[in-house]
């Protein structure tokens, strides 16, 4: 099957039950989504698809052919990094990191979600959202941290989202 | 994962020769392959209708909206005529899941996942669903999420969908399209059935029969709303959920939708509930004839006993914010 993934195309050939994320992980080394749950649960499988988020973990590689995935790995490099990675560092937005990559990649999909005005479960108007810590916190709840660094997770996106705000402002 | 065969399918017309084939219907996926995962499921053929063109979201005559088999919870929950014309629709899917799965999870599928009943989920459990005759472990064991309203002696699972609750209370249509192509158009309340004795027969979709889209009929008057309650503020199944639209005039209920779920093996509607409120003034008396006569027949198990008084409360709480 072929597969783009971080803007590279793959060729691969693999067993239709291999998960999008063994296919990632196994296939093509890309280790940065984790396998946490394998259900669908935690969400340290977070990868974009088309650049919409999903877990990986809950997809059959198969069912990918021709599309377009992006990882942690693709978000940004060490020397470069992504404004929601720089952000993680910046605010310890982990303990271990093994939920970091899954959450980063849920993040940057959320804030675009936001950006398009789809509303969310504790939106008060579905038509107007206003990003404040529990729009972020209901938005990133398919995200689990098991060290329980949320707070310093939600400092991190809500500063990216407001130097987007801004930068969109100075527009 | 038990080894199978994958088609991705790229017509409807090939869909339903390889749905008459045996074949097994895969969109999102996210419920299908979980149990595949752990040998819950176990099809010998996935038909990949994922590319086909049943995505659209759109206005049709009556002033209804035709809503496309595959298209995404995520989207559907967003969409400006949802939003506008259905908000207990938008409100029941973004109460459901996770971001992640409500991406993938196509409207279609919402309707047809399987319960979470932990037995169900569990191999080594006797389960009439998954292994039809096998017994009820949910039945004298942890109950606390099960069923207290269409139960039977065989099965006391619940259907865990948000969206189909809503869909229910909006007298949602299921287009569909058989094998040999002819449409068939069923009433959302006549797509589940309850358990009876054969709780592993959970629709009346007929073999290879496919979902082609979802009917919406004119928007309801009044006020509507989604309320769920769940052990976590967010992503977890409902412990009770009631979609309800009311309209009131001069202080009489006029109109009245109310359909549940976590209480039933099947989004619950109740027509005793609303025949309690429609012409009775809008007050706490009509609202506990309303909560009565949904829960006359309620029977709880032990541990889910309290879903009866919880469905109570809720419902009148739910009646009370839409009438204020």
């Amino acid at each position: 099957m072929r597969i783009t993934v971080n803007g590279e195309a793959r060729e691969v050939e693999v067993d239709v039950r291999t998960t999008l994320l063994d296919l990632l992980r196994e296939h093509l080394g890309l280790t940065g989504a984790k396998k946490g749950c394998d259900h669908g649960q935690c969400g340290a499988c977070t990868v974009l698809v088309d650049g919409r988020r999903i877990n990986a973990c809950l997809s059959l590689a198969v069912m990918h052919e021709g599309d377009e995935v992006v990882t942690i790995e693709g978000l940004g490099t060490p020397d470069r990094l992504s404004p929601l990675q720089a952000a993680f560092l910046h605010h310890d937005g982990f303990q271990c990191g093994y939920c970091t990559p899954g959450q980063i990649c849920s993040a940057t999909a959320m804030l675009d979600e936001v950006a398009r005005g789809w509303p969310s479960h504790v939106s008060d108007d579905l038509d107007h959202v206003v990003l404040d810590d529990a729009e972020i916190r209901e938005r990133m709840s398919g995200n689990i941290c098991r060290c329980s660094a949320y707070p310093t997770i939600v400092d991190a996106i809500r500063d990216v989202a407001n130097a987007e705000r801004l930068a969109e402002a100075a527009e | 994962m038990k080894p199978f065969d994958y088609a991705r399918v790229g017509s409807l017309d090939e869909a339903l020769a390889a749905g008459a084939g045996g074949g097994r219907y895969i969109a999102g996926g996210t419920n299908l392959i979980d149990l595949m995962k752990l040998q819950v499921e176990t099809p010998a053929m996935l038909v990949d209708i994922g590319r086909l063109a049943l995505d659209g979201v759109e206005e049709i005559d009556g002033g209804g909206v035709r809503v496309g088999a595959l298209v995404p919870n995520s989207d559907l929950a967003a969409h400006p005529l949802i939003r506008a014309h259905y908000p207990m629709l938008s409100r029941a899917l973004l109460a459901g899941a996770s971001a992640q799965l409500r991406n993938k999870a196509s409207t279609a599928g919402n309707l047809l996942q399987r319960t979470r009943c932990y037995y169900f989920y569990e191999t080594a459990a006797a389960c009439n669903k998954r292994e039809p005759g096998s017994g009820c472990d949910a039945i004298g064991g942890f109950n606390r999420i099960h069923a207290v309203l269409g139960t039977s002696a065989s099965c006391i699972a619940t259907h865990p969908s948000d969206m189909a609750v809503a869909l229910r209370a909006l007298d949602a249509v299921v287009v569909t399209a058989l094998p040999d192509g002819e449409e068939r158009r069923i009433a959302l309340g006549d797509l589940h059935r309850l358990p009876g004795d054969t709780p592993e027969i959970e629709t009346n979709l007929r073999p290879g029969e496919l979902i082609v889209a979802i009917e919406l009929p004119a928007p309801l008057p009044g006020r509507q709303l989604y309320r769920k309650v769940r052990d976590r503020a967010s992503y977890a199944f409902a412990l009770v959920s009631v979609a309800a639209a009311v309209a009131v005039e001069n202080g009489v209920v006029t109109s009245a939708r109310l359909a549940f779920g976590g209480l039933a093996p099947m989004p619950w509607r109740s027509a005793e509930a609303e025949a309690a409120l429609v012409g009775r003034s809008a007050g706490t008396e009509t609202f506990e004839a309303a909560a009565e006569a949904l829960l006359k027949d309620a029977r709880g198990y032990g541990h889910n006993d309290f879903k009866i008084v919880l469905a109570r409360r809720t419902l009148i709480a739910c009646l009370r914010d839409l009438t204020a």
